[in-house]
């Protein structure tokens, strides 16, 4: 059972509550609010002294990318929502509309566990660091936790732990550093920092003014912050320790449907619903690329790096995936193969290859190279909860 | 003779079709008469359509204006069908772009998905009525006044809207609860952006304060930053398999799991490539299993384990359950901290006296100072003696360069048929498990006491 969620009342909290003091008026903030916003400008625009265009010029040229499909993951009834790699670099999980979430060794291409969910639309999965168990969760408003067992014939639902309570749907959930913490993004406007074992609340993030589609958390050796993305066209950066919105960008035109850090943890690429995907510099405090085309009109739904930095595989909603130079801001390859959109795509945690869900309820493992293709099937594809088409 | 893709006409919002727009500008210029894809009537059965267009000349208007290739041009031509700005008129289940003599039309505006209608205010009227209806008088504050606002203003429509507000709320009932749930997820977010609830003063304040820690915040020149991203790039070029090919092979191309057997934590000899990448950064070091395993036997060698130890113990608090909190920060305090603990590191006597002051009511950040302090002294300090210490140097010459697998197209075969199902994870945890705790027991200070209770020290 949780116990009921206490907000953490941070020092800024309290005294943003506190009455207006003499002199004080709605106006007279916000015109404050205007004063430091432009300064803020300002000081920023001193910074920024060069495009990365110019300084990419330095790097070398990448040759001709030449991706096949290597694993394709049929099993699912349903469209494939979400997917995890397992840091043991072949194993998968991913979950589906239909309520199904299952665990394959995509390098055998078998299904290891197969998890039925009491609620359809399990729009967020996740694999433990340790292997040993998987979170996943969707219109239930809930986190649940799964310990995965050597014995396949075992139920895995008996020992289902229930870990978030949200009041709106689950988006996205990751595991922290270890398995003993989850962190979730949740339709109600908030993210949150779990105790597994208690079902605790640690910590909440308010901040997003619509619903948080995503999360990512940072890759780096402080490892204290995580960025959020959402409805409100927002990324948000998030100090995990204090709760505290640290950084704040609103580029975007339309909702943000996936933040991802890149690998050295000082930026983060974001996917929306505009049909860009754009890198934003940490330590800069800006927008620095923005990866877009004319002949993409259909909204992004998830990015990720390859383990340079150097690529950046976006699935979009015209059911291809594009792959960007990240320095040169250009297209490298253009990605056919799934028959719906495609919905979620992740690098596995070595770089050998990257997985795409989508909703033609399959998963495509891709790799570059010359080599036999093979097709295995098996997986299923979810959509996301915003593209639903009453379409006869 | 128009075709009619199912839409419903009673909600108007049409959210997240911010790219839409876009693809309408497009639509609207195939449609031109005179630049446009070319159009004539066509005789179907009885009867004859005019403006009939074929699936050749969609797609070779499609290539001549992007300037993409074919392929991109059928996908986008696909997505045109299949969002219903073009409709085939044969086969009309089968919403797919085909580049031959195949017949479509263009779907007329009013039925384009996206509304292209601004935000009513109607709409949203009717939006709250039904609201209202639903939650049976319990709306959000924000949204209580909204409503009270728009009933005094639109009083004469009132009967309109609460009429609009009932059918909706009675179509509604008739789908399907998921479905039900996700279209008001959609609708209530749309709303809230382009109905967002007046700004309070604790909402502006709060945003003042963030502006003000944000301009207290240092931020570095884009010329520092993005030199910064280049360099990764480059010096992680070659551990990059979509870059540079991985030496044995690439497990998902090859079908042999060799690579990953190479590179994993219990192997003996790590792959050059590891030990090179291990130079870049401390970081990089500590976050590759194998590589923390050589950092620890220098450690050993140097009898400064202590500082790695307590690195470690710091994170599995900072991460770690939230009840094992006091027991692991007492186990911490006795081992590395207090004053002649067997295992005492080496830390600035502020940051120990601010540590322990914190140990007396142990949160999980309380040792973030003194871990921070010990981490910074190992990646400026340790780290360099590390990489020219024998240790390494022998490691960096006896380090393997697996030769690059050539597979003959039968043995490739073979593969696939015998692909390594590997070690379950679980039995891995398990096992590193194991080891921690022998490692634990291994590294407890000896009790000369107990070994003398047990004999163990006797000469005889």
């Amino acid at each position: 059972m949780n116990s009921p969620p206490h907000f953490i009342c941070t020092p800024f909290s309290l005294m943003a509550c506190q009455g207006l003091a003499s002199g004080e008026t709605l106006k007279s903030l916000k015109a404050e609010s205007e004063t430091l916003r432009k300064k803020l400008e300002e000081e920023r625009k001193k910074l920024h002294d060069v495009e990365l265009e110019k300084v990419a010029e330095k790097a070398e040229a990448l040759g001709e990318l030449n991706m096949k499909t290597r694993r394709t993951l049929k099993g699912h009834g349903n469209k494939v929502l979400c997917m995890d790699w397992c840091k043991d670099k072949r194993r998968i999980v991913s979950s589906s509309q239909d309520g199904k979430v299952i665990v394959w060794d995509a390098f055998t291409t078998n299904k290891e566990h197969a998890v039925t969910m009491p609620t359809t639309w399990v729009m967020a999965c996740a694999y433990a660091p340790s292997g040993c168990a998987i979170a996943c969760g969707g219109l239930d408003n809930k986190c649940s936790v799964y310990p995965l067992s050597l014995d396949k014939d075992e139920n895995l639902a008996a020992k289902k732990k229930s870990v978030a309570m949200h009041t709106n749907y689950l988006s996205g959930c990751t595991f922290t550093n270890s398995d003993m913490q989850i962190l979730t993004s949740s339709g109600d406007g908030t993210s949150a920092l779990w105790d597994v074992e208690s079902g605790q609340l640690l910590q909440s993030f308010h901040g997003h003014s619509a619903d948080v589609l995503t999360l990512d958390l940072a890759p780096s050796e402080t490892g204290n912050t995580f960025v959020s993305g959402g409805s409100d066209k927002k990324a948000n950066v998030w100090d995990l320790r204090s709760g505290q919105n640290v950084q704040s960008f609103d580029t975007h035109d339309s909702d943000i449907n996936c933040v991802k850090y890149y690998p050295s943890g000082d930026a983060f690429a974001s996917a929306s619903d505009d049909s860009t995907c754009r890198l934003f510099d940490l330590r800069a405090d800006r927008e620095v690329s923005i990866y877009s085309k004319d002949s993409i009109m259909f909204g992004a739904a998830s990015v990720d790096f390859s383990l340079s930095g150097r690529l950046l595989f976006a699935g979009y909603n015209d059911y291809t995936i594009n792959v960007w130079d990240v320095l040169k801001g250009t297209r490298v390859a253009i990605l056919f193969g799934h028959e719906n959109r495609v919905s979620s795509l992740r690098v596995s945690p070595d770089g050998t290859a990257f997985c795409s869900g989508s909703w033609d309820n399959t998963l495509r493992v891709r790799q570059e190279g010359r080599g036999v293709v093979r097709e295995l099937k098996q997986g299923g594809t979810t959509p996301y909860l915003k593209n639903i088409f009453l379409f006869n | 003779m128009t075709i009619r893709t199912l839409r419903d006409y009673g909600q108007h919002y049409r959210p997240r079709m911010a790219c839409l727009k876009n693809v309408e500008v497009f639509v609207v210029e195939m449609q031109d008469p005179k630049s446009g894809v070319k159009g004539a009537d066509q005789k179907l059965n009885v009867t004859i359509i005019p403006h009939v267009i074929n699936g050749q000349d969609i797609l070779a208007w499609i290539v001549t204006k992007m300037k993409v290739t074919t392929e991109e041009a059928q996908a986008f031509g696909t997505m045109l069908v299949a969002y219903g700005y073009i409709y085939p008129l044969q086969n009309h289940r089968k919403l797919v772009l085909v580049p031959d003599s195949t017949l479509y039309r263009f779907q007329t505006p009013y039925f384009w998905p996206v509304q292209k209608w601004p935000a009513e205010d109607i709409d949203y009227a009717i939006y709250l009525a039904r609201r209202n209806i639903r939650k049976k008088g319990m709306l959000e504050p924000y949204e209580q006044q909204h409503y009270d606002n728009l009933h005094k203003w639109m009083n004469p429509k009132w009967d309109f809207i609460v009429m609009q507000a009932t059918e909706q709320y009675k179509a509604n009932k008739e789908r399907k609860k998921p479905d039900r749930v996700v279209l008001d997820c959609q609708e209530r977010a749309y709303w809230i952006v382009h109905r967002p609830p007046v700004l309070t003063f604790d909402v502006v304040r709060r945003t003042n304060i963030f502006l003000t820690q944000a301009l207290m915040r240092s931020a570095v020149k884009s010329s520092v930053s993005l030199t910064a991203f280049v360099k990764f790039v480059t010096t992680h070029h070659n551990h990059d398999p979509f870059l540079t090919t991985p030496v044995p092979s690439n497990p998902w191309i090859t079908d042999s799991d060799e690579f990953w057997q190479l590179n994993s934590r219990s192997v003996d000899i790590p792959t050059k490539l590891s030990v090179e990448r291990w130079v870049l950064s401390f970081w990089e070091l500590i976050s590759d299993p194998r590589g923390r395993v050589d950092f620890k036997l220098f450690l050993k060698k140097e009898h400064s384990a202590e500082n790695m130890a307590f690195y470690e113990a710091a994170e599995e608090m900072r991460w770690g359950a939230a009840s094992a909190i006091p027991e692991k920060s007492q186990f911490i305090f006795n081992t590395f901290l207090k004053p002649g603990a067997p295992r005492w590191i080496n830390i600035d006597g502020r940051t120990m006296g601010l540590t322990v002051k914190g140990l007396v009511v142990p949160h999980r950040y309380v040792l973030d100072a003194a871990q921070t302090h010990i981490f910074l002294l190992m990646k400026k300090d340790t780290f360099y003696r590390y990489l020219k210490s024998p240790v390494h140097k022998d490691m960096q010459k006896r380090a393997l360069v697996p030769a690059p697998h050539v597979f003959t197209d039968a043995q490739l075969e073979a593969n696939v048929r015998n692909r390594n199902p590997g070690v379950s994870p679980i039995l891995q945890w398990q096992q590193e498990e194991e080891e921690k705790a022998a490692a634990a027991v291994a590294a407890r200070p000896i009790d000369v006491k107990a070994m003398v209770a047990t004999n163990k020290l006797d000469r005889k």
